[in-house]
């Protein structure tokens, strides 16, 4: 099978300041992944490719890189499935990080972030003689959070990251809720109240826009995430509420049940509170500019037709 | 200037534990590896970790038994029971630490059932058990606050009067050259499989350790005993985990029959390793295969039980052969996976050169002689990482740091590197001597064995040795220099292939997983020992060690 493997390399040593597309026609096997493909590259054409690669079975971590403009494992992409039509591959470092060369990414910022969150179970109680008796259900749950390698498809294509380089990022916020929702961490009803506390801070928990391109690229089914939302939940529960995201959350809620659509323009009052005066200050270029652009929302808010059906549906969720 | 009372190389979950341990009694440890410590291979074993634990019934003489016998009794039995003793404490810590290990109906351990054993002993998480500890010895090395050195190529060790008095290492992201002073120095740097090929093991796993021990006098030891793992996929040779077998699979030859029968009636398919695999050959050889394999029939364990206990493999078979093994067979052949060979150690990780240790699958401590039962090789690295790792913090209170001068070890570190690099293009690259090695060696040191295939892959590594002399990098530039590392890994991998050829030519019997068509019977008058492989001037030097037996005496093995 012919295939063109197009490289985004980047060398830090040479004149050349900038990345360079470069392109590797070469033969496959059929069932070749990207991963063969780069390595048959650095084998037997261009030993000057830098790339991390060990394990090739979706295990170590090493080949997350954009294949295509997606992060994703280079040895768990079949190459077959990711040509384009003139049988092209395009393959470059992954996303939101700085690159060390080639495909190369530094990830120094990546294993900061692992490492912010406090990343070892912290048990309050008395530690048992033998084993911790949980149940087999709460270890499966877990084991599907731990069953993330810490590749960084994810951080690579975090739309929030993307914009706000301090956000703890889907690997790391799925890593915490790995602790949190582990039955040994924390006090003796399993609650990790500290830990809760201080992912609600900015920059944690609450920064997730809910994009859904971690649940999308990860290919460990890891679904960071989801499990971001249900440490909200938990958060909440453990009294963590009184903080701009979840009342962000509480507000969307109200105004959709309330009128059937969001209520843009209320939104982010409620969100900060209504007596945060610096902070709605804060939301005046904005709104000028929405409103010389033509996009502020209506100052009206109106009720969907069918209103009343979606207040049933909350009131059966209620019940 | 950099120095460490307890440097460890290599930051799988032997080192690691290692560095943890002599942390953990006072020691001023650090970790230096070649890869960030999570994707260090550890992370390949699947199916789980083994222990006797006596509240379920089962005593840690049983399992010493189980792994003696695995061993063809060729494994030191004061070391196995060291291990097998220490495996139900071993086991808790992690669980202590965090691993989310699968779950019983009561809520304690779980356990399944894995290859030579009578009992089920082995403790997984699903059947990603390596990666699970891997990560949750990495949150314990973060807690501890060790030192660590990623992305670091080790290039040698420095010697002063015959003992260890540090290292020289490559930053790989910088292409800078350091020297680390250390008391005593801790090699857990894996395996050597990538000499073979194909082979299960990842593509770091070099021989990194084995070869830098075995260049300063350290002695490998029963290098001739390769496991050949019997359930691995055609061409890429990656694994698929004996948890199948263990979770009741079949192997069907292209009748439909479980040909096992006729080899192993009792165990079945969770014979030894060594046992299926020859079984799974000779069938193939036969001509009863599938395309030079045999079929894993995983088909009546059911779509939810296989979604539970066996997810991650039934991805592996999707992605690399194109089958669901809800649905299908997966068609699996033997491939080269592990090493029972290494660097000689004693019980507390100690080699013969004073201030070098060594753990995991590097070392040789002897607990699996002549094959290794599956999901003992976790519990290795964390027994005597630990033994590793404080032995060497205790050995280095009162010693003092060596004074030798690093700028002029670096310098000479540099002058061999640029050298290398500065070699005309010409010639054949690292990648192409390294898979002439690779099928050589698997063409002639693999499952069946003979003096003539031997003694050819011999002479072919002598070859390639000459031309490894001369190897060229393509790559001429500092950062991330990998087209340099793979050239240096060659050099420690041809070195281990050597020492495991001609000790296969040595050992004139069949044990294990060495079976010599021409020696085709075990024969303790004269091979109940180790083959000790060291370095003498003119090449490799052959001796002799004495198998430790303690209680248990050597019988027929049967399954």
């Amino acid at each position: 099978m012919d295939v063109t493997v197009k490289i985004k390399r980047y060398d830090p040593e040479s004149n050349n300041a900038d990345y360079v597309w470069q392109e590797y026609p070469i033969a496959i096997d059929e069932n070749a992944t990207v991963l063969d493909a780069l390595i048959q590259i650095r084998e037997d054409d261009d030993g000057t490719l830098s790339l991390r690669c060990s394990c090739r079975s979706a295990i170590c971590g090493s080949c997350a890189m954009k294949i295509n403009g997606q992060g994703g494992l280079a040895c768990k992409t079949k190459a077959s499935e990711s040509m384009d039509k003139d049988g092209v591959i395009r393959v470059e470092p992954a996303g939101n990080m700085d690159t060390v060369k080639d495909l190369v990414a530094d990830f120094d910022m990546f294993w900061n972030k692992i490492r912010e969150i406090e990343p070892y179970l912290q048990p309050e109680g008395e530690v048992p003689d033998g084993e911790y008796v949980v149940s087999n259900e709460s270890m499966l749950h877990l084991s599907a959070v731990t069953a993330c390698i810490l590749c960084g498809a994810c951080v690579s294509d975090c739309t929030v990251l993307e914009v706000d380089k301090s956000f703890l990022g889907p690997a790391a916020l799925a890593k915490a809720y790995r602790f949190t929702a582990d039955p040994r961490d924390g006090n003796e009803d399993g609650v990790s109240r500290d830990r809760l506390k201080v992912l609600g801070q900015p920059s944690g928990m609450w920064d997730c826009t809910r994009c859904n391109m971690c649940v999308q690229v990860c290919p460990k089914g890891v679904a960071p995430m989801d499990r971001i939302m249900a440490m909200h939940d938990q958060a909440i529960e453990a009294g963590y509420g009184n903080n701009n995201g979840a009342r962000h959350a509480d507000a969307f809620i109200e105004s959709v049940g309330h009128t059937g659509r969001l209520d843009e323009l209320r939104l982010p009052v409620k969100t900060v509170g209504i007596t945060n005066i610096p902070a709605l200050l804060g939301f005046a270029p904005v709104g000028w500019r929405a409103m010389t652009h033509g996009k502020l929302p209506p100052l009206i808010h109106k009720s969907v037709e069918d209103v009343q059906i979606i207040r049933n549906l909350y009131r059966k969720l209620e019940q | 200037m950099l120095e460490h009372d307890v440097l460890v190389v290599g930051a799988g979950l032997a080192g690691m534990r290692a560095a943890i341990a002599a942390r953990d009694s006072g020691a001023n440890a650090a970790i230096i590896s070649k890869v960030h410590p999570v994707r260090s291979h550890s992370n390949a074993a699947q199916g789980g970790i083994n222990a006797a634990l006596t509240d379920r019934g089962d005593n840690w003489e049983d399992h010493a038994y189980d792994t003696i016998k695995g061993s063809d009794f060729l494994g030191d039995q004061d070391a196995i029971e060291v291990m097998c003793r220490a495996a139900g404490q071993s086991l808790i810590d992690m669980e202590h630490m965090g691993v989310t290990f699968n779950r019983d109906d009561e809520g304690k351990l779980g356990t399944r059932a894995f290859g030579g054993q009578r009992v089920a002993r082995t403790f997984f998480v699903g059947d990603f058990t390596g990666q699970a500890l891997l990560h949750v010895m990495f949150e314990q090395l973060v807690k501890s606050g060790v030192q660590s050195y990623e992305e670091w190529f080790v290039t040698s060790l420095i010697m002063e009067d015959g003992k260890i008095s540090g290292v020289t290492a490559l930053e790989i992201r910088t292409g800078q050259v350091h020297a680390i002073k250390a008391k005593t120095v801790i090699l857990c740097t894996g395996g050597c499989g990538r000499l073979f090929e194909p082979s299960t093991n990842a593509l770091i796993v070099t021989g990194d350790g084995m070869g830098l021990a075995y260049n300063v006098g350290a002695r490998l030891m029963d290098m001739e005993m390769v496991q050949y793992h019997p359930t691995t996929i055609a061409g890429s040779g990656v694994l698929l985990s004996e948890a199948a077998r263990g979770e009741g699979a079949y192997l069907r030859d292209r009748h439909g029959n479980r040909f096992m029968e006729k080899y192993a009636p009792n165990m079945m398919e969770l014979a030894s390793r060594d046992v299926v695999s020859r079984a799974e050959q000779t069938e193939i050889n036969a001509g009863n295969g599938i395309d030079g394999c045999v079929h894993l029939d995983c088909t009546h364990l059911g779509e939810r039980f296989i979604m539970e206990k066996l997810p991650q493999i039934r991805e592996l078979g999707i992605d690399l052969t194109g089958k669901d093994m809800i649905k299908e067979p997966v068609p699996i052949r033997p491939g080269m996976h592990y090493i029972m060979g290494g660097i000689k150690t004693d019980i507390d990780g100690q080699t013969n050169i004073p201030g070098i240790y060594a753990a995991g699958e590097c070392a040789n401590v002897s607990v699996h002689g002549g094959n290794r039962l599956g999901a003992n090789s976790l519990l290795d690295t964390i027994v005597f990482g630990e033994r590793s790792g404080s032995h060497a913090a205790d050995a280095s209170k009162g010693v003092s740091f060596s004074n030798f001068n690093p700028d002029e070890v670096v310098a000479n570190e540099e002058r061999r590197l640029q050298e290398i690099l500065d070699r005309p293009d010409n010639g054949d690259r690292w990648s192409k001597i390294r898979r002439e090695m690779g099928d050589s060696m698997n063409r002639n040191v693999a499952v069946f064995r003979t003096k003539e295939g031997i003694e050819e892959t011999i002479e072919e590594l002598q070859g390639l040795k000459q031309r490894y002399s001369s190897v060229p990098v393509h790559n001429k530039g500092k950062v991330f220099n990998t087209d340099l590392i793979f050239a240096l890994e060659l050099g420690f991998m041809i070195d281990c292939a050597e020492a495991i050829a001609i000790s296969a030519l040595e050992r004139k019997e069949s044990r294990g997983a060495q079976f010599r068509l021409d020696y085709p019977n075990r024969d303790d008058d004269n091979w109940l020992k180790h083959i000790v492989v060291t370095q003498g001037e003119l090449g490799p030097e052959l001796s002799e060690l004495p198998v430790t037996i303690t209680k248990w005496t050597p019988e027929e093995r049967k399954y």
